[in-house]
């Protein structure tokens, strides 16, 4: 699963942190997924209770902020919405958009005790 | 799974590993390496004890920090320098991806029979179990290496990069990773290749690229393997194509049969070009 190895990818870098800032103790993890990302949120949340388990995350809680997708439409010349990677143009109806946001997998912030 | 090190599937096993070191860690947990540490000249960062499973309740306040790192961050870095060694000696290095049993395997080994004498080869094979198809490209007569992700779903580019290590690739070399057979993780995990090329086989759905977007949105290259079988398949290839380039207007499409021999041309063209643009040569 997918999500499995991108919940270890996220408890390396908490555990790098740990170790920098010294703290023992993570009690929130506040992650950004964009929706071109191929991140599925509800399967995230599964694999991170079971990947922090008997770890310094050990049952924090998961914050997902969405980030919606965006693309640039090469025929309109404009950024246009993009809820899928097969999206159209809302505009042109066309198929030419280079994905420009959405594609994010951060850990943005922790909240450490 | 190892967080130590930062294998991303510490289960994996290259071929020819002497020995799995495994070792104690102040909590009682003990975790074995895939591979020998004497080896390789990776910085791994250890955690030490203090950072782990140690509980000091009320030594320090709560209090937010700020981390904006990717998730693949660490595999990034790895893929990274994995570009530059291959650059540096002049190695051109492509990622083959597919679903399992797209053939790539087969076309690996009529590129190679066909590429054999022009310029040096190597295949690295990554599968969850066994060494059948590193065994297969071994009997064209290139250098190959097996890794077995075990429960892991994809190659990352900490295992490539210790696979490359042990296989003493000429400079200017051709070398051919095969991923583990999965149209979804392996998109997401940068080896430090030059081009990711998909394989899509007849016999499967033309709606792949639609299904598996990310896959087709990564690659470079779309192959459109198996042809000789259109006459007794469902297959559009006109849609299959307008799928893909809706979710990548840029990807390139070839068509062949690694059976027949059509289009193969048109394939090790791609490759020559490409292996000599990145100074690859005999």
């Amino acid at each position: 699963m997918h999500e499995m190895s991108l919940a270890q990818g996220v408890l390396q870098i908490i555990e790098d942190h740990a170790m920098k800032e010294r703290f023992t103790r993570v009690t929130s993890v506040w992650l950004e997924i964009g929706a071109l990302s191929g991140v599925e949120p509800e399967a995230m949340r599964f694999c991170f209770d079971a990947v922090m388990r008997g770890t310094v995350a050990q049952g924090a809680k998961l914050e997902i902020i969405d980030v919606p997708g965006s693309g640039w439409c090469m025929q309109c010349g404009e950024t246009v919405a993009l809820p899928q990677r097969d999206s159209a143009c809302p505009r042109c109806q066309g198929y030419q958009i280079q994905p420009t946001r959405g594609m994010e997998m951060r850990v943005k912030e922790l909240e450490v005790g | 799974m190892c967080t130590d090190c930062g294998c991303g599937a510490g289960e994996a096993k290259i071929e020819g590993d002497g020995h799995a070191p495994s070792h104690r860690h102040a909590d009682g947990t003990v975790h074995s390496h895939a591979h020998a540490h004497d080896e390789h000249e990776h910085a791994h960062a250890h955690l030490g004890a203090s950072a782990v499973g140690t509980d000091m309740p009320g030594t320090l306040a709560r209090r937010m920090l700020r981390v904006e790192e990717d998730i693949l961050s660490k595999n990034n870095a790895y893929a990274d320098a994995n570009r530059r060694l291959w650059a540096d000696r002049g190695i051109f290095a492509v990622n083959l991806v597919s679903s399992p049993g797209a053939g790539k395997t087969t076309l690996l080994v009529r590129s190679i029979e066909k590429l054999k004498g022009r310029l040096p080869l190597a295949v690295i094979e990554g599968d969850q179990q066994t060494s059948n198809d590193a065994e297969r490209i071994r009997a064209t007569g290139a250098a190959a290496i097996q890794i077995n992700t075990v429960t892991g779903c994809h190659l990352d580019a900490h295992m490539v990069g210790h696979a490359f290590e042990r296989m003493h690739v000429p400079d200017g070399a051709l070398l051919f990773i095969e991923n583990v057979g999965n149209l979804v993780c392996p998109a997401e995990f940068d080896l430090g290749e030059a081009h990711k090329v998909v394989i899509l086989s007849v016999a499967e759905g033309e709606d792949k690229p639609l299904k598996y977007a990310n896959m087709f949105a990564a690659a470079d290259v779309m192959v459109l393997a198996k042809i000789d079988l259109l006459p007794y398949v469902q297959f559009d290839v006109g849609k299959c194509v307008e799928y893909a380039r809706r979710v990548n207007p840029k990807i390139e499409v070839l068509q062949l049969s690694s059976t027949s021999g059509a289009g193969m041309d048109g394939w090790l063209d791609w490759l020559d070009r490409n292996a000599s643009a990145a100074g690859a040569s005999c």
